[in-house]
């Protein structure tokens, strides 16, 4: 029975996460772009700029819960899929740059031109269209993802093997992309971005359209996720993750189930790399790094995997930390990162939505005992003056939210 | 010795691993309709012919033939399953975090693509198979906990339910009383019984006061290859079964 209140509010907490998230969106631009400078209430473009940033993040956090927290599938190269659809729309910034850069030719990008190339190499070609770069932040990271998923899933690597692969992936695509010879823009990566659909990317308007578009396009995966882990197929992804000979035995397809989410997955981060880049101005290998899809880990285990809210959260409250922090005591940043994770582990296994669970399922159990010993007025009154206006007001919907139909007392 | 009228048919089959013969020229033929008891001491090849006719398992030579004319060896584990053999594992597997309802919705019988299982409704006539299986299983009351909250004896249940669901036509069932009371126990042959009225049945097991409760043919392995098949009483006085039990 607690198993179906826990589900119950889960998904309560989706929809409020979901409701914020496009308040937010809405919110946010109008604070910093209607109200004036001097006002209490304005928001400064920084201050937009960074938490867009961290909202990209989070979408990158999601993306790895779907396959982590409901699969099982340990990805630590959930950077690379990121970074791909970073560049995707990185390579439509530089073409919009056009005649305005350095050298100021206007097809070739600065780089391309100090490197002597003579013309634009093949795979730049359609960049120049935001419908062509869109469909590639989409189709490189999850067709990656599908080649990727389709040998490794079927040759049936799991675990740990699998993790390792994931890493060497990325760690293989970093390499590749530091080569000047690939056509990217080598070490130092795709920067100086002027416009992005004809608007300055520089522009407070424009930052704080990117912002209301990253919070859209977080709330839209929040539904599709839930859409997909609420389905049948939903049931099957835990039931892989669970027991997945027993799935096989039972005539599914183990590997084709994997290889759905994994892809969703990639084209999701994919789609927060492509929100990422215009927000922060520049992509570089960098972003390949290992160690970038091991600190995401992080954030959807600090935050609680398997929960869809609890990786938005983690990134958001590790990245924000990661800022104060590295302007505070920036030598201790990494230590910090690293004892946060073994302590998350040790105290938390279950992230900080898995705590507020365990809480309020031990609170409601308090609260159910005192209630089946009669005593429920007294107890109601005390909770009402001792907590004011909260849980007496949030009791009744959750019951019946929980609870539709009617079920014995516990 | 004629495939056609057979639900199960193993002619010859070997197989190693690591120069260990754990299956040593096993033959054993089941006829449709058919339940068999097979018993046998701790690495006997049981379980690891379970895993041949799953398709876990691929054999080194002999041939495996299902429903009289289908090749097993040219399939993997899910057609396997699709083409109607169900498997329990010895050790109860179900789905933990999942409801018992939800735990029979998987594995009922239909389409077992990702498409229609992401836009899939549950029909009227799928929520009666799973009231009807919940019957059976005696799990009725319980149908919304989580699986992770059932007994042992319970999850053996919940499995034998899920291969049920699967529609089966040959159920291979291994240990399913391992770790049950005596009542337990004697519920667990019953539904057995009644499971063979319209399956063919394999059941694996050492309890052999399950084995006589179930009164069906028994076939007895040892080393890869059968060491005595009939009647219970048949085989228990068979000497070399004694022996092999007794590890004289």
């Amino acid at each position: 029975m607690s198993g179906r209140f826990f589900a119950a509010g889960a998904d309560r907490r989706i929809a409020i996460t979901i409701f914020v998230l496009l308040a937010v969106a809405v919110i946010v631009p109008l604070l910093n772009l209607a109200v004036s400078p001097t006002s209490a209430f304005y928001v400064p473009s920084y201050i937009v700029a960074l938490t867009g940033k961290y909202l990209c993040y989070a979408l990158l956090a999601l993306s790895l819960d779907l396959v982590w927290g409901y699969c099982g599938i340990l990805s630590l190269g959930h950077g690379a899929f990121f970074a791909l659809g970073g560049y995707a729309m990185g390579m439509y910034l530089m073409r919009q740059i056009g005649s305005r850069g350095v050298y100021g030719n206007p097809i070739l990008p600065d780089f391309m031109v100090f490197l002597n190339y003579k013309e634009l190499p093949w795979f730049w070609t359609g960049f120049d269209h935001f419908w062509f770069a869109g469909l590639m932040v989409l189709a490189v990271p999850g067709l990656l993802a599908f080649i990727f998923g389709w040998f490794a899933f079927r040759s049936r690597v799991t675990g740990v093997y699998l993790s390792i692969i994931t890493q060497a992936m990325t760690y293989a695509l970093l390499l590749a992309f530091f080569r000047n010879d690939m056509g990217f823009g080598g070490n130092n990566g795709l920067t100086d971005f002027k416009d992005i659909l004809g608007f300055n990317v520089q522009a407070d308007a424009t930052r704080s359209a990117l912002f209301a578009a990253s919070a859209i396009m977080l709330a839209l995966a929040v539904v599709i996720t839930w859409a997909i882990v609420g389905s049948k197929y939903g049931k099957l992804l835990m039931a892989v993750r669970d027991a997945e000979s027993r799935t096989r035995f039972l005539g599914w397809r183990a590997e084709n189930i994997k290889l759905f989410a994994f892809t969703v997955s990639a084209v999701m981060a994919g789609i927060a790399g492509a929100l990422y880049v215009p927000q922060v101005g520049i992509i570089n290998p960098g972003e390949f790094e290992p160690s970038n899809s091991i600190e995401v880990v992080i954030w959807a285990a600090v935050g609680g995997r398997g929960t869809i809210v609890g990786p938005i959260i983690g990134a958001l409250l590790v990245n924000a930390g990661k800022s104060w922090f590295t302007g505070v005591l920036p030598e201790f940043w990494l230590f910090a990162l690293g004892g946060l994770f073994v302590a998350v582990t040790l105290l938390l296994p279950k992230g900080i939505i898995g705590m507020w669970d365990s809480w309020r399922g031990n609170a409601r159990a308090l609260r159910a005992a005192s209630l089946a010993e009669e005593a429920g007025t007294e107890v109601g009154i005390a909770s009402a003056t001792s907590k004011p206006a909260r849980s007496p007001a949030r009791n009744p919907g959750e019951w019946s939210w929980s609870d539709p139909e009617p079920q014995a007392a516990e | 010795m004629s495939k056609s009228n057979t639900i199960l048919y193993l002619d010859g089959v070997s197989v190693s691993f690591d120069g260990f013969r754990a299956i040593n020229n096993l033959s054993l033929v089941l006829d449709k309709g058919e339940m068999r008891a097979i018993i046998g001491p701790n690495g006997a090849g049981k379980t690891t012919m379970m895993d041949i006719v799953t398709g876990k398992t691929r054999p080194d030579e002999g041939e495996v033939f299902f429903d009289g004319q289908v090749d097993l060896t040219r399939h993997d584990e899910a057609e396997i399953a699709m083409m109607g053999i169900g498997r329990k594992f010895q050790k109860p597997t179900v789905f933990e975090s999942h409801t018992i309802e939800e735990n029979l919705m998987l594995a009922l019988k239909g389409p077992r693509s990702i498409f229609p299982a992401l836009f899939h409704r549950q029909s009227a006539a799928e929520a009666r198979q799973i009231d009807d299986i919940l019957g059976i299983i005696r799990l009725g009351d319980k149908r919304r906990e989580l699986a992770a909250n059932l007994s042992h004896g319970q999850k053996q249940w919940l499995e034998i339910g899920m291969l049920l669901a699967q529609d089966p036509k040959l159920l291979l069932v291994d240990e399913p009383v391992a770790g049950m009371t005596d009542a337990e126990t004697e519920e667990t042959a019953r539904l057995l019984r009644d499971i063979a009225r319209d399956h063919s049945v394999i059941v694996v097991e050492h309890d052999m006061h399950f084995v006589r409760e179930l009164g069906v043919k028994v076939t007895c392995l040892h080393e890869g290859s059968v060491l005595s098949e009939g009647t219970l009483d048949f085989v228990s006085a068979d000497e070399r079964v004694v022996e092999v039990y007794l590890g004289r």
